[in-house]
Order: C-alpha cells, then structure tokens, then sequence
C-alpha cells in the first residue's frame, strides 16, 4: 500500500498533463482565464508553445480544439465542469462528439463541492449532457492516483472524453499496488454479499468509510469504484445485483442522468434488482463549505451508512 | 484574369448551380438560396485557390476549407463532386437514408469534407484551430473558412475572430456571403449588422470587399489576403440570394425550400441554358 495522501483530483491533473506533455508533443491545453484553477498553469510554464489561453470564451476554446484535433493535436478543453460541458455543450455535442474528434473535454470544479461559489457554479448535471452525446467517454476519478491513471488513458484513447475533476481535496483511496485503471471497467474495492455501493469520483471515498464501518458492524457490503460512467461496467453491475441484491449509487451529482440512472437502465434491462440512487435530489444547491453542504446533502460517509442500514433494516 | 479563364469558371458554377438544384429538388427539402448564392465562391476556391488533391483528401500539407454555414452543403457537395471527390450520382441522393451526403457537411462520411458543420458560428473555431495547428506546426497551408451574413449574429463568430487576431493568423482567410437575407428576411431588419467591415476591422481582421459573383474580383480579393501578415483576412462578398435561378434571386423563401416538379424543371432549363452558353 501506498502512502495516504490528501490531494484535489484537479491537482494530480495538472501534474500529470506536465509528465505526458514532455514526451508527447501533440498534447495542448486549452484555457479559458482559468489556468490556476483547473491546474494546467504549469503546463503553460513547461510547454507554452502548446498552452492555449483563449480568454472567457468556452464555446470558441471547444471548437479551436476540433480544429487542433483534426490536425493531429490532442487538446484538453479545460474550464469549470458548467462552463465545459454545460455552457459550451452545443459546441461539444456537434465540433467534438459528431465528428469523433480526439478533444478531452475537462470540467474541474464540478458538484456541489464547489461550495461558497453557489448554485450557478455548482454543475451537477454535467455527467448527464456528457453521458448524452454518442460516443463520448466520461471519466470520474475518485482521487489523485486515479486521476493521473484516467489522464493517461484519456490519452492513449483515441476520441472524444470528458474528465471530471474536483476541486475538493480528498484522501487517496485506490493506492493498492496491483491497482489497474481500464477505461469502461469498475474497481470492486471491497467484497461483500449483503448489498452493494456503487460510488463516482469524490464519492468514493467517502464510501470507503462507510462500508467499512458497517464491516465493523456485521454488515458486508460490496464497494465498487465507478470512475468510468460511460461506458457503464455492465458485467460488473450485473454480477454485484446478482450477488448482493440491492445496489446504492452515490454520485455528487443530480440523480437525474447520472451514475444512478445509468445503473438503474442496466439493471432494469438486465437484471432488476432494487436500486436506491443517492446524490443531489433534483435541486439547486447554494453557498456553503465544500464539507458542510456535502453533509447536508447526504453525501458523507454517515450519509451513506445510514441510507445502506435503512435498507437492510 | 484572361477571358478563357472567366468563362472557364463561370462554365463550372453554372454547373454547381445545377448540381445544387439537382440535389435539394431529389431530396425534397435543402437550402438552395445561399447554396445559390455562395456557387461562384465554392467554385473560385475549389478550382483556383485550394491547395488539394482529390485523390488524397486527407493529406496533411492540404489547404482547408471549412463551411461554417453548413446548410449550404448542396453548394459544397456539387463543387467537391465536380473536383472529383466522388460520383455526381451522389448529389441525386442528398439528405437520403444510407446517402453519404448529410444534409449539413459530416467529415466522416464525406471525402473532401474538412469538417462537421451545422450549428452557426461554430465552423469558423474549428478553422481557427486548424490555422492555429498550422502555425504550431510550421506547417504551410491555409485555412477558408465561409460564412454567411445572418450567421456572423452568433457572439462565438467574434469570439474566434478575436482569437484569431490576438494569435495573428494570417494563414486564415474567411469569405461572408453576404447576400443580405436570412430566413425571416433582410439581415438589416432582422438583427443589423452594418456596418460589417468596421466590425471586422476592429476586431483585427484586414478586410476587402468583392463582388461574389465576379471571378476577377474576388480573385483581387483573395490575392489581397495572401499578401497579408500578422492577421487573419476577411473578404465581404456581395452575392445575391439564389443567384442564377430567377425565380429564387433576392427572395428570403428559397432559404430553405425545395422547388416542386414545375419548379425545378424552370430552374434546370434556365441553369442548361447557361452551360450550354458557357460550354
């Protein structure tokens, strides 16, 4: 086991971007005056010859990288997950999507954890307009060792993907040595028969905490790591309903056209198996500490071992 | 521009034109106004200017051309199929299920096709970042990109154009069509735009202006553009809506309506006449 770190995913994204950059000469990043933000300012400092600012105009910086891309170039589009995927989603659905082209779509500062910004800042529907347009990838890494593995992937992957990073700094949890990241394939984290977890990104976790407290409690529950949201690890979902029963998604993100509804689609079409999605209910969120308004919202480890006691009372 | 050449040119989008009817009649649904009107462009680019083999679409040193009004795709289909890309025959199965002609331009279906378009203002940034792989790649080659009038109202037209100015992309050419009608009627009424030229201007652009419809002139024009550096380049092109149809010339309608059998045929045998003037 590697040492525990506590680290913003948007901070190994950046790291990792540098150490791809030097060996690979067509990655560029796109910015929109927010190079300090999404981390990619020190890429700009190591190659800015392949830094792009484009100033505050996410839908032109999402077109120039379809440009850039159908000249050989791998660009990473980078701004705030509603500017990215919401605001600049037309451009992303017909520059990008449509036409297959190698862009990595990237929205930091996604969810609620954006915190004190607010509601107009907290995108928790970005997984939905991502998920929606055909062909895209969408990646949700839940800490910083994962983050560098999916930016690695998002490279070698030829087409279009979109990388969700948070800004809230969180332990790492996938530090095993025989770890592998495969785009489209989930990471059982922990075994259990009584119910499973299903957790994204920042989720996770937080999940961890939970499933092991209620290990301590006699409860087994199966955990698995869904950075990939699309496409969905099918077989795995499957064989966890199959095996556990009832499945809990937990997502920092609307239950609307997220993990949990891309897990409950497979379940209903496969195996239907009862599914409880737990996330942001179909609201706006509001200003607050990162920490505070995940608890309010329910997503915090107490959140999740309570929800999962809940069902199996 | 010697009177062989002209003729030679004019010949060509007679044909495009005749082409473009062919295919929004088959298709029973199309833009023919601005295809119309944008015909002798398409031809001046793709029989005179673009640097491209048919042969080999995909080559990396091409020039590139980017319809970012991509509704006039009849008018891009009829002059990629003349330069060879592919089969005449395709342009009868326009906006057709299974058909490789979509009813705006798609890249991964069409040979010649530099880029999907569709959705206004958004081809001109995918043809600032080919302009921008260009210049970081050393690479020589130039990027057109056509606009229409009613579209430049899009915010994100003037995004990429200031983009483009602040990286001085002098390898980026962009062409208006500037036919002044847009489908609920005159630009100017709609949501004005005049005037256009100091708007280019002041967003960094060095502009000329040209009578779309005369070889020579916009040859002037985009010879003008070549000699230009440190700035993208912009010509104005005066054209008229469904040029070369009478019935459809000036008239917002034929925006995007097909023409009905009687129609088409009036359209055909005036478009006919004029080839076989020119041939």
């Amino acid at each position: 086991m590697a040492e525990i770190v506590k680290k913003a995913t948007r901070e190994s994204f950046g790291e990792t971007l540098v150490e791809l950059g030097r060996d690979n000469q067509d990655i560029v990043v796109l910015v929109a005056d927010l190079a300090d933000a999404t981390k990619v300012e020190n890429f700009g400092k190591a190659y800015p010859d392949r830094f792009i600012e484009c100033g505050i105009a996410e839908g032109n910086m999402v077109g120039v990288a379809a440009g850039l891309a159908s000249c050989g170039k791998i660009p990473f589009a980078t701004s705030f997950a509603m500017f990215s995927a919401g605001r600049a989603f037309e451009q992303v659905r017909n520059s990008v999507g449509y036409p297959h082209l190698n862009v990595k779509i990237v929205g930091s500062h996604a969810g609620i954890s954006v915190g004190e910004d607010g509601a107009t800042h907290q995108c928790c529907e970005d997984i939905a307009l991502m998920r929606s347009i055909p062909g895209m990838v969408v990646l949700n890494p839940a800490d910083h060792y994962e983050m560098k593995a999916a930016v690695k992937a998002a490279v070698e992957y030829k087409g279009p993907v979109y990388l969700r990073l948070g800004r809230l700094a969180v332990e790492s949890c996938n530090n095993n040595d025989d770890y592998s990241f495969e785009i489209g394939k989930g990471i059982t984290l922990r075994e259990g028969s009584d119910i499973t977890v299903i957790a994204t990104g920042l989720m996770v976790g937080e999940a961890i905490k939970a499933v092991d407290s209620l290990a301590a409690q006699g409860i087994n529950a199966r955990l698995i790591d869904m950075h990939t949201v699309k496409p969905l690890d099918q077989e795995l979902v499957i064989k966890a309903a199959k095996e556990t029963g009832h499945i809990v998604t937990v997502e920092e993100h609307n239950i609307i056209g997220g993990l949990g509804e891309a897990v409950a689609a497979c379940l209903c079409e496969n195996c239907p198996a009862p599914l409880t999605r737990m996330g942001v209910k179909d609201v706006f969120g509001h200003s607050g500490p990162a920490v505070d308004l995940l608890k309010e919202f329910g997503l915090c480890a107490e959140g999740i071992e309570e929800t999962v006691k809940k069902i199996l009372k | 521009m010697d009177a062989e050449k002209r003729q030679s040119l004019a010949l060509k989008a007679a044909k495009v034109r005749a082409g473009i009817i062919e295919g929004v009649y088959n298709a029973k649904s199309g833009h023919p106004g601005g295809s119309l009107s944008s015909a002798d462009i398409f031809t001046y680019l793709y029989f005179e200017k673009l640097n491209i083999d048919p042969q080999d679409p995909k080559c990396p040193e091409r020039d590139r051309f980017v319809l970012s009004k991509g509704h006039c795709a009849p008018g891009l289909y009829a002059a990629l199929a003349l330069r060879g890309y592919f089969s005449p025959d395709e342009l009868k199965k326009l906006r057709h299920i299974g058909a490789m002609l979509q009813g705006h331009p798609d890249m991964k279906g069409t040979p010649g096709v530099d880029m999907s378009t569709g959705s206004l203002g958004q081809g001109i940034s995918a043809a600032v970042g080919m302009a921008l792989a260009a210049k970081m790649d050393g690479k020589g080659y130039k990027v057109y990109c056509l606009l229409g009038d009613g579209e430049i109202q899009e915010g994100q037209v003037w995004e990429a154009i200031m983009f483009a100015a602040h990286h001085k992309l002098d390898n980026l050419c962009l062409i208006l069509d500037h036919n002044g009608l847009q489908i609920d009627g005159d630009v100017e009424k709609v949501a004005g735009l005049e005037p256009i030229d100091e708007k280019l201007r002041s967003f960094g652009c060095e502009v000329a202006v040209a009578d779309g419809h005369d070889f020579e002139s916009l040859e002037t024009a985009f010879n003008a553009a070549r000699e230009c550096s440190c700035k993208p380049f912009a010509i104005i092109a005066r054209t008229t809506k469904g040029k070369g149809v009478s019935f459809m010339e000036n008239q917002a309608g034929w925006h995007g309506k097909a023409p009905n059998a009687e129609q088409y045929q009036k359209a055909m045998d005036e478009l006919n006449s004029a080839i076989a003037a020119l041939a």
